[in-house]
């Protein structure tokens, strides 16, 4: 089993997802299932081969630093679940 | 249903333009089918006011002798992970819910442009994550198909995913033809199951701009069709360079219609070795070499090649795929779009709100995209992954260099019933062993229906060809098509 409960508990800390205490077990099993089966990458030698990260060849187009829009603040919070005065509202983050 | 409804685009097209009927009673006869099948779920939202007054506004342009071409007046659907303009888009999930994107995705905005009429946001995968559309949380879609034997006979079959409600639309005559996109097999492999054809464009070729991001790399838009001359002529109206997503390809477009010449003497089709699977499905083994004559019929060469690194592909897929969702993904917050779920703190807040919005598939693979990221496992992971992506591309590479294009089969079975596979993750992610090798090079592929299995269901053979060169791969598909002669419709839905 790669992964254990409290690595569970950890990783879904850091992506921010709540996971209930009583699925932590049963989530290391399944998330260890699908690792045990990638581990066969090891089979492979890649020693000195290049990790790729796109398979775009394009260099990044660079745009010249000028604003392309603006002004829609309306547009922008419309989806808002909660927005107050013009910005996003959120619990009190500064005690 | 009436003949409208059975028209390809093609077809459509040459009767708008001879005033055999017009763009409203194409739209109107399409939107009385999507009423009728609502049965399959093939859709989240149906949008028939945008569809007639999109039709209309069409009609106007042709009256005036000013059509924009063979999409114009076309009904479509529109997967919902196009953001549309003023449409909810919900991506298949509950965490974007009430999102109404003030903003049009480029493709679709280009195929608006070319006078295309949507009819509605077609259902998928929760975020594309999935292979066989049972991850929606606004429900499974039925396959239109029914198996006429064996072990799943009379029983609701999966559309193939994520672009299953796409797929299940076109099959049934809902939608004339739809956008899908396609991460690691979303076009290919549906369109196989639901007996239509669906073309993976290289990436790059089509913009990503608007359209929610699923793994960034990876992800590209096509068409899904009844026919090959449809997808050729679908993808003329779609793709494009677009400032917007820097990895569009800044290159011209070529005719693709105009390739489709139907003449493939001399060109050399690779049948690569290693996807010939140890146990590998009889019918589609069958159908795999039954492809083969048929292409050697039409003149084509028949090259044995190899793709050494293939087994590979898909555990490399399952963490590039994850890692690079488990970062998308990230923006989904509570705060800015959709839904919340409050809780005692900000961080409260994120975790409740990713918790209950996000479905089981989708917080499987952002934790495993999370975990390949964090510290200690990165290089143990991800840059390995990263690697082997690098070691798959050569192999495409390598044969390309003797063959024009490669035929394989699309999937390794026909459409399963809705309920097998749901508990076994890596079962189901085997669905696209076939489909996401082309996928991590980043190379156009096509699904074309070349037969039906015992049951009677359809099955798809996969063209693969050169980065940007989906002209030949369309000239293939088309002689395939031709001496594939595939002409079953779907004994259920419409």
């Amino acid at each position: 089993m790669s992964i254990d409960k409290e690595t569970v508990r950890k990783i879904a800390y850091l992506a921010r997802i709540r996971v209930d205490e009583a699925q932590l077990e049963p989530l290391a099993g399944e998330l260890s299932g699908i690792l045990d089966w990638i581990e066969q990458l090891g089979e492979l030698d890649t020693e000195g081969v290049e990790p790729m990260a796109s398979v775009a060849a394009v260099d990044l187009p660079l745009r010249k630093d000028v604003v392309s829009d603006g002004n829609c603040q309306g547009a922008v919070l419309k989806n808002a679940p909660e927005a107050q005065d013009g910005f996003y509202a959120v619990p009190k983050v500064v005690e | 249903m009436s003949d409208l409804t059975s028209l390809t685009i093609a077809k459509a097209a040459e009767g708008l333009e001879k005033g055999d009927f017009n763009a409203c009673e194409l739209t109107e006869a399409h939107i009385l089918a999507m009423e009728a099948s609502r049965d399959l779920n093939a859709f989240i939202t149906e949008t028939p006011d945008v569809a007639l007054e999109r039709a209309r506004a069409s009609d106007q342009r042709r009256e005036k002798g000013e059509a924009r071409g063979a999409m114009d007046g076309i009904p479509l659907a529109i997967k919902d992970l196009f953001c549309t303009e003023g449409v909810l888009t919900t991506a298949g999930s509950h965490i974007l819910d009430g999102f109404v994107p003030p903003y049009e995705a480029t493709v679709s905005a280009n195929l608006r442009d070319a006078g295309a009429v949507m009819l509605g946001k077609a259902n998928l995968d929760e975020f594309a994550m999935g292979s066989a559309n049972i991850t929606s949380y606004y429900g499974p879609v039925k396959n239109p198909w029914k198996a006429t034997g064996g072990d799943n006979q009379g029983k609701d079959l999966v559309p193939g995913g994520s672009s299953g409600g796409s797929a299940a639309a076109v099959a049934s005559n809902i939608a004339m033809a739809a956008t899908g996109t396609d991460t690691g097999g979303s076009i290919r492999q549906p369109a196989s199951f639901c007996g239509i054809v669906g073309l993976k464009p290289t990436y790059g070729r089509c913009s990503r701009w608007g359209i929610v991001a699923f793994a960034s790399s990876l992800d590209q838009a096509g068409p899904m069709t009844k026919t090959v001359t449809d997808s050729a002529l679908m993808l003329q109206a779609m793709c494009g360079h677009d400032a917007k997503d820097s990895t569009s390809a800044p290159i011209e477009v070529p005719d693709f219609a105009a390739a489709l010449s139907g003449d493939v003497r001399g060109l050399k089709v690779g049948i690569p070795k290693e996807y010939r699977l140890d146990g590998m499905n009889t019918e589609i083994a069958a159908l795999w070499d039954q492809g083969i004559e048929w292409m050697k019929a039409a003149g084509a060469q028949i090259v044995d090649v190899s793709l050494p690194t293939t087994k590979y592909a898909l555990p490399a897929y399952y963490i590039v795929a994850p890692a690079e969702a488990s970062a998308n993904l990230a923006r989904y917050d509570g705060v800015r779009y959709g839904l919340r779920v409050p809780g005692d703190s900000l961080d409260g807040l994120y975790q409740n709100t990713r918790g209950e919005g996000f479905g089981e598939e989708v917080q499987r693979r952002i934790l495993i995209g999370t975990y390949a990221l964090s510290a200690g496992y990165y290089d143990a992971y991800y840059l390995k992954a990263q690697r082997v992506r690098t070691l798959i591309a050569q192999d495409f590479d390598n044969v390309f260099k003797d063959v024009d294009v490669l035929l394989t089969p699309t999937t390794p079975s026909p459409a399963f019933a809705i309920g097998e596979k749901f508990d076994d993750p890596i079962a189901m992610y085997l669905n696209d062993v076939f489909t996401v090798p082309t996928s991590l090079a980043g190379l156009p592929g096509i699904s074309v229906p070349a037969g039906l299995s015992k049951d009677g269901l359809p099955l798809g053979l996969q063209l693969v060809g050169r980065a940007f060169d989906e002209e030949t791969l369309l000239r293939a598909a088309g002689v395939l098509e031709t001496q594939a002669n595939f002409t079953a419709t779907p004994s259920g839905g419409a």
